[in-house]
């Protein structure tokens, strides 16, 4: 007990303590204690008075009771009213017994304050600071609205003494951090900033600590106590080390005075007023130049406490980062601290390099240090000191020595602590991949990374050097090589099979010629591993191996033979099942054609930020000052920043996720890039020609192309991509469901033009909807396609559906597909050569006649002149609706056949249907804003006659086709039809309505449209008329 | 199977620590250590499981005796064999204290290494242990002994040798009960059981067959006479005997017939809970005065023949945590208010049948700004009477000596019946 001085007896304290010290057991001292209590409860029964003694004596042993980890109920009061002792002993415990104990008690709290108040306002300084410290320590927001006013009076009054001003300077402190909005500035505030003057040094190094808090919070209110600090800071440091008597501590002078006055300094820029800042920097220069002076003593305390203010010093020359020769020396001593006998000085220095390696004036010279710092990495016995010798070598890392610290740093990672070798790995994989000249050596060092430390390197880092194999060209023969012949060791790592299937499967016929590493080689080759790894390697290995089967139609029977043995068509992961069912069937039913485009290369990765940078960061975390000093310094110095150091910011800002991180993290749920897949397109590039034979190898195209993608995605499919494959899954199944025109090709093309990106990412059982949504559903769309009469007018043939043929003489046949977003739309544009000679000088271009200008951009890109016999051509028109029209643009077509020049010309079924998006609603809904749209221009009605069998099946499908959502169980006649969408253009969105009421007995249609826009409805209702 | 045993002191410094199996390591020592004895909150399971490793313990005074498993044990194994230790220790040496484990260390290896194999239980009874582990120094013992303890140890009845010969063939029977109560403050029963064990001590000559009979229900309407010599019979709900009982007997026709070992065992526990005689009744009354005052009003009843004494009763009155004075006044017996236990004793050395005895405490309080209300555990008891509350009578015990020739009619039987209280609550 601290209480308990020699000659303040409290016997009874001392006999009890020592009981429950000599209890032999718990229960023992339980029982004790119990009787205790029991005792004082007596004692303090409220008809004795008890003397100021014995309450000391007995509130003390609650205490001591308390801090034994016992509940105390009782005793507060007789506390309370020891604070209004006049003794200094019984006062101090009241106040030590309320510091301790108290919590906000509503009806102590004021008896409380009020003894607080008098001992404040007493003019005995020993009360004043027992009241200040209990404050303090309490530091409850009670005390804070009681005593926020009343603590900066006391502090800034020209009478309170050196010690009280001490106490009120470090309570207010405190009040600041528990409440800083009840601490309010005020007049006081210039007068703290003066104690920076006051004779007496520990008042100053109260108030430093103080100014340096709220300097943080108003940083103008303050900005006076730069020069003060300096003044003050320049007069500690010429003083000799005896001027300062009590304040110099193993023979440095006030060394926490001055460490927290150069933490203050560090709250603001350089100062701007000359002589203050040659003060300061002379300042900073004696700090350097006593760190090289023999040290006074050999205690440790001498050293701790020089090193101390030095190493503040230096973060203030960092933070200054102004004064290239303050950096190159504090650059300079730090590097002789890196051979220093004290682990600690090791890690500071190392730790304050880091910062100063990203400062332009001090890089070169921190680089100087490279070889100590290698030699500490790999000599170093603390971990900890190691993991800074790594950030350090990140840090100072550039083009110039990347091949050195990478492959420094890769050594290390043979040997290096496992709690340390997860960031190695980033940081190389960074490093080499930033630094990279020479992609091989990047291509290398990532390969090595994997077979040293494989369990480290995380999806990022494989897939990011699957990015980037795969948008360099130059690379990729090179990295087949360097893969096939790493997958030569006996035992390799998971992810180097990753790497290697992957990039086998894409880029294995670069290295086919050689006749050590045949297709069929490096398929055995990666077969022999395949039983070895977990499911989702063998996922990728099974995509693998279907590309191999394009890329060498040699090993086409050795790999269907895999892919057919029992192990995987009848393996229990049904993810593993499928692929093996889909890729053989695929295999054996596609033509080679279909297989090239379906397997054809990865188009290339878009360019983002690396995604590993995004990881290291995420594990740093928060707390770690490092990327923050880096930002602040690349706002400081943004007209002056090193190229080098600039890159790792300027990444870090430009760009968001990469693909993969894209894939992986919640990001998925953005919307969607619109970025069309050249994989589908291409091979829906036979689809409009060849419609019904397409369906059969259409099923088991639309089935892999799910799981084909994968290979990219995540191997762990997150609860998010399920949620998301969710969502697929009903737009997939629903739909089809129902939807009887709309060719196959259409539903996927919707799909993956909804969801591009997505659509990689569903796993298997998405791809298992599509199958069996599909299957049952394929001969009803037969069926639908051979109802469609062929003498229809092409324009009116494509309202209700995106793709087919739209013109087709002995020479020439066009087909369409095409896809819309709300009031954007890109059509592709099919040209095929019948014939078997070549068209010449091969011409189309869009023509929108008059009032459709303004109406209807559309933008065709350039196609090529000539189209080969036989071949297809394809061209992409973008449209972007700008307001409601009614003429269709135009194609023109020219070209030169056997020397004669031909002339087509076709409409182009670009209808305002197009930019419809359905809209589903309630009954209630419905009705409620069909009433809105009451007036009578808004509404279009029309009786027509059927033109073909009234079909509910095809009805439904062709309102489905137009556009619309199709509302089910809105009107109370099950066989009218509702339905309601709205129309996108650039300038407005225009909500429609529909209704269709059939008469069958009449064979007559009524068709009902209400819009908010005349012509609109006038012009859909033309449109949709005509197809029933 | 148990992989090692260790004994600690109150401290929790280890004083025997025996491994059986590999997969206990050393560390399994502090983890019983840190995580038990010296827990931040008191560990009240006798089954705590630290990283997937089990530790079973008794606490014996201040010693701590914890089995350790990594397996899937029966756990009632493993406790019988910790108690049937402590038995077996105090037999040897008697009080288990920190003094006496730390005299007899080698003494208790060597027990160890006997009654557990590779983490099996083995012989552990006393009398046969006794033959072969002895104290006093090593006795060289001839060729004859030892394969006779040989044969005896590995033999059919391992707990009894032959040859023993006494002047007088005595035996004595004790019943002992202990009863369980909680009763509400309106005096409705909310549970009740009797937990009882039969010991027995015998010294008799030669091989003795012995027969036990009790006024075990079964056994009785069996036979047919139920009740009808005035003896009620009891409906006993489970059982368990000694290891010399032979059980295919007692599951064929519900005797009990065994050949005891020498000396002292235990020749049956069991349990019942239907017609239970509670020896005594309390009936509490308490009352609160203010915020300040509490008045409390205990009446006994005792219920059982007159002509018996009840004796070692202590009544024992939960007082609230505040309390900070207390008056007592009673009619019979002394109490006092007990500060170290929050609780008022009162004590009454002996008291006769149908009798009753009353107390009354003011107890003063301290007012708190502790909102939290007194929980008023229940009123404990504590007692001894001299029958048996589950009303287990022994009918007969018959010794049977074909070789020697002395009959059931010359030995001489004692028979005691004790029934104390177990937990014997009455909320208030």
């Amino acid at each position: 007990m601290p209480a308990v001085s020699k000659g303040d007896g409290m016997r009874g304290l001392a006999v009890f303590i020592s009981d429950i010290r000599n209890c032999k057991s718990k229960e023992a001292e339980i029982k004790r204690i119990n009787k205790e209590l029991a005792n004082i409860r007596s004692k303090f029964k409220g008809d004795k008075a008890l003397d100021g003694y014995s309450k000391k004596k007995y509130v003390c042993k609650l205490l001591f009771i308390f801090l034994l980890g016992h509940d105390i109920d009782f005793g507060h009061m007789e506390a309370v009213n020891l604070l209004s002792s006049n003794k200094y002993t019984e006062k101090q415990i009241g106040y030590l017994f309320i510091s301790v104990l108290v919590n906000s008690n509503s009806d102590l709290i004021s008896l409380i304050n009020n003894a607080i108040k008098n001992d404040l306002s007493s003019r005995n300084p020993t009360f004043m600071n027992l009241a200040l410290h209990c404050i303090a320590n309490v530091g409850s927001r009670e005390m804070a609205e009681a005593f926020a006013a009343e603590v900066p009076r006391i502090l800034v009054a020209g009478d309170t003494m050196d010690s009280v001003k001490q106490s009120a300077a470090l309570c207010l402190l405190r009040l600041n951090r528990t409440s800083p909005d009840l601490v309010l500035m005020g007049e006081w505030t210039a007068r703290v900033v003066h104690l920076l003057n006051d004779q007496h040094l520990g008042v100053v190094t109260a108030a430093t600590s103080l100014i340096t808090t709220l300097a943080q919070k108003s940083p103008e209110d303050f900005k006076t106590s730069v020069s003060l600090a300096v003044a003050r800071l320049s007069r500690i440091v010429s003083s000799a080390s005896t001027d300062l008597q009590d304040y110099t501590y193993y023979f440095v002078a006030a060394p926490w005075l001055s460490v927290k006055l150069l933490r203050l300094l560090q709250c603001y820029p350089p100062p701007e007023d000359g002589a203050i800042r040659g003060r300061l920097t002379e300042c900073l220069e004696t700090i350097l130049n006593k760190a090289q002076e023999p040290p006074k003593s050999k205690k440790v305390q001498h050293s701790n406490a020089k090193n101390a203010v030095l190493f503040e010093a230096i973060s203030l020359i960092i933070h200054h980062d102004s004064e290239p020769t303050l950096l190159v020396r504090a650059c300079n001593q730090l590097g002789q601290f890196l051979q220093h006998r004290e682990t600690n000085l090791r890690y500071l220095a190392l730790e304050s390099m880091c910062t100063l390696a990203s400062s332009e004036f001090s890089h070169e010279a921190v680089k100087t240090h490279i070889e100590t710092v290698i030699n500490a990495l790999k000599s170093e016995r603390d971990v900890s000191v190691r993991q800074r010798a790594v950030d350090l070598l990140y840090a100072m890392c550039d083009r110039s020595n990347a091949k050195q610290i990478v492959a420094e740093m890769l050594s290390y990672l043979e040997t290096a602590d496992y709690s340390i070798r997860e960031e190695i790995v980033l940081k190389v994989a960074i490093l080499a991949e930033k630094y990279a000249v020479d992609y091989t050596w990047y291509v290398d060092t990532i390969l090595n990374l994997i077979r040293f430390a494989g369990d480290y390197v995380s999806d990022e880092v494989w897939y990011r050097v699957i990015q980037i194999v795969i948008n360099r060209d130059e690379v990729q023969g090179y990295a087949a090589k360097t893969v096939f012949e790493a997958l030569q060791a006996p035992a390799c790592h998971e992810n180097l099979v990753k790497v290697g299937g992957y990039i086998l499967g894409e880029f294995g016929n670069l290295i086919a010629g050689d006749s050590r590493s045949s297709p069929l080689i490096q398929f055995d080759l990666l077969h022999s591993k395949f039983h070895l790894c977990s499911v989702p390697t063998r996922a990728l290995l099974l995509s693998a191996y279907i590309k191999f089967i394009n890329l060498f139609p040699e090993v086409k029977g050795t790999i269907q033979e895999v892919l057919r043995s029992d192990s995987q068509l009848r393996n229990a992961d049904v993810e593993l099942q499928q692929r093996a069912v889909e890729y053989l069937r695929l295999s054996s039913i596609a033509s080679t054609d279909i297989l090239a485009t379906v397997l054809e290369e990865m188009p290339p990765f878009p360019e983002r930020e690396s995604s590993i940078l995004a990881k290291l960061k995420r594990k740093k975390g928060p707390g770690n000052l490092h990327p923050d000093l880096d930002e602040n310094r690349k706002e400081r110095s943004a007209n002056g920043g090193t190229a080098d150091h600039s890159s790792t910011t300027s990444n870090a800002k430009s760009s968001p996720l990469s693909f993969v991180g894209d894939l992986l993290a919640p990001a998925s749920t953005a919307p969607p890039t619109n970025r069309p897949r050249p994989v589908s397109s291409s091979y829906l590039l036979q689809a409009p020609l060849t419609p019904i034979p397409l369906q059969a190898s259409a099923v088991p195209v639309l089935l892999s192309a799910g799981p084909l993608f994968q290979v990219a995605a995540s191997p762990t499919p997150s609860t998010d991509l399920l949620g998301l494959g969710s969502t697929i899954t009903t737009q997939n199944s629903a739909p089809p469901a129902s939807k009887g025109t709309s060719l196959l090709v259409d539903v996927f093309s919707e799909n993956i033009a909804a969801f591009p990106v997505e659509t990689p990412v569903a796993v298997g059982p998405v791809a298992d909807e599509n199958f069996s949504s599909f299957l049952p559903n394929t001969p009803q769309v037969a069926y639908a396609n051979a109802t469609l009469p062929i003498a229809e007018e092409p324009e009116d043939k494509f309202v209700c559906k995106n793709n087919g043929v739209l013109y087709e003489n002995q020479l020439l046949q066009i087909g369409l597909k095409s896809e819309f977003r709300q009031n954007l739309g890109r059509m592709y544009v099919f040209f095929g050569n019948k014939t078997s000679t070549q068209f010449m000088n091969f011409a189309a271009s869009v023509v929108c006649q008059d009032t459709l200008q303004a109406q209807l951009n559309v933008h065709a890109k350039p196609a090529d002149p000539t189209v080969d016999g036989g071949a297809q051509l394809q061209q992409i028109l973008n449209i972007e609706c700008m307001s409601d029209f009614v003429d269709a643009p135009v194609l023109n077509i020219q070209f030169r056949y056997g020397g004669t020049l031909q002339n087509v010309a076709v409409k182009l079924p670009i209808t305002l249907n197009k930019f419809f998006q359905p809209t589903e609603m309630t009954s209630q809904d419905f009705f409620q804003r069909w009433k809105q749209l009451g007036a009578p221009q808004q509404e279009v009605q029309k009786i027509f006659k059927a033109k073909h069998s009234m079909d509910t099946e095809v009805t439904k499908a062709k309102i489905m086709g137009f556009g619309a959502a199709l509302l089910d169980g809105v009107d109370p006649n099950p066989s009218n039809f509702v339905g309601a969408g709205v129309i996108h253009t650039k300038t407005t969105q225009v909500g429609c309505l529909l209704r269709l009421e059939p008469n069958t007995q009449a064979q007559m249609y009524r068709l009902t449209l209400r819009t908010s826009r005349d012509t609109v409805s006038q012009r859909l209702c033309d449109l949709l008329s005509e197809q029933f | 199977m148990i992989g090692g045993l260790f004994i600690y002191n109150h401290k929790g410094e280890v004083l025997i620590s025996r491994v059986y199996r590999d997969d206990i390591g050393r560390n399994a020592v502090d983890a019983f250590r840190v995580n038990v004895i010296h827990a931040r909150q008191q560990v009240r399971s006798p089954v705590t499981n630290i990283a997937r490793t089990s530790f079973f313990h008794v606490k014996r005074s201040n010693i701590w005796l914890a089995a350790v498993t990594k397996q899937n044990v029966n756990a009632a194994m493993v406790f019988e064999f910790l108690y049937k230790m402590c038995d077996v220790m105090t037999a040897y040496f008697g009080k288990i204290s920190e003094e006496n484990i730390k005299n007899n260390f080698v003494l208790i290896y060597e027990l160890l290494d006997e009654i557990l194999d590779f983490g099996y239980p083995q012989n552990s009874e006393t009398g046969a242990l006794k033959t072969f582990i002895t104290q006093t120094g090593i006795k060289s013992q001839s060729k004859e002994e030892q394969s006779q303890i040989t044969s005896q140890v590995t033999g059919q009845i391992g707990w009894r040798r032959e040859g023993i010969k006494y002047r007088r063939n005595e035996l004595f029977l004790d019943v002992l009960e202990s009863v369980n109560l909680l009763m509400s403050p309106q005096g409705q029963v909310l549970s009740a059981h009797v937990s009882g064990r039969v010991v027995m001590k015998s010294y008799l000559s030669g091989m003795p067959e012995c027969k036990f009979g009790m006024n075990d229900k079964i056994v009785i309407d069996k036979q047919g006479k139920g009740g009808g010599n005035g003896c009620q019979s009891i409906a006993i709900d489970d059982c368990t005997f000694h290891q010399c009982v032979r059980l295919s007997k007692f599951d064929a026709e519900r005797s009990i017939s065994f050949i005891p070992p020498d000396g002292e065992c235990e020749l049956m526990r069991y349990r019942t809970t239907k017609d239970i005689i509670l020896p005594f009744r309390v009936i509490p009354l308490v009352r609160e005065v203010g915020r300040t005052k509490l008045e409390v009003k205990v009446v006994i009843k005792s219920n059982f023949k007159p002509s018996l004494l009840a004796q070692k009763i202590e009544v024992r009155i939960p007082t609230p945590l505040n309390t900070s004075g207390v008056q007592v006044i009673c009619m019979k017996g002394k109490a006092k208010y007990k500060a170290s236990e929050n609780a008022i004793v009162w004590k009454i050395k002996r008291m006769a049948g149908m009798k009753e005895s009353q107390i009354s405490a003011e107890i003063e309080l301290l007012p708190t700004n502790d909102k939290k209300k007194w929980a008023r555990p229940p009123i404990s008891m504590n007692f001894e009477v001299p029958f048996a509350p589950s009303g287990l009578k022994v009918r007969y015990l018959k010794v049977f000596e074909p070789k020697l020739n002395y009959s059931d009619h010359d030995v001489i039987k004692w028979v005691r019946y004790i029934g104390r209280s177990g937990i014997y609550e009455t909320r208030c």
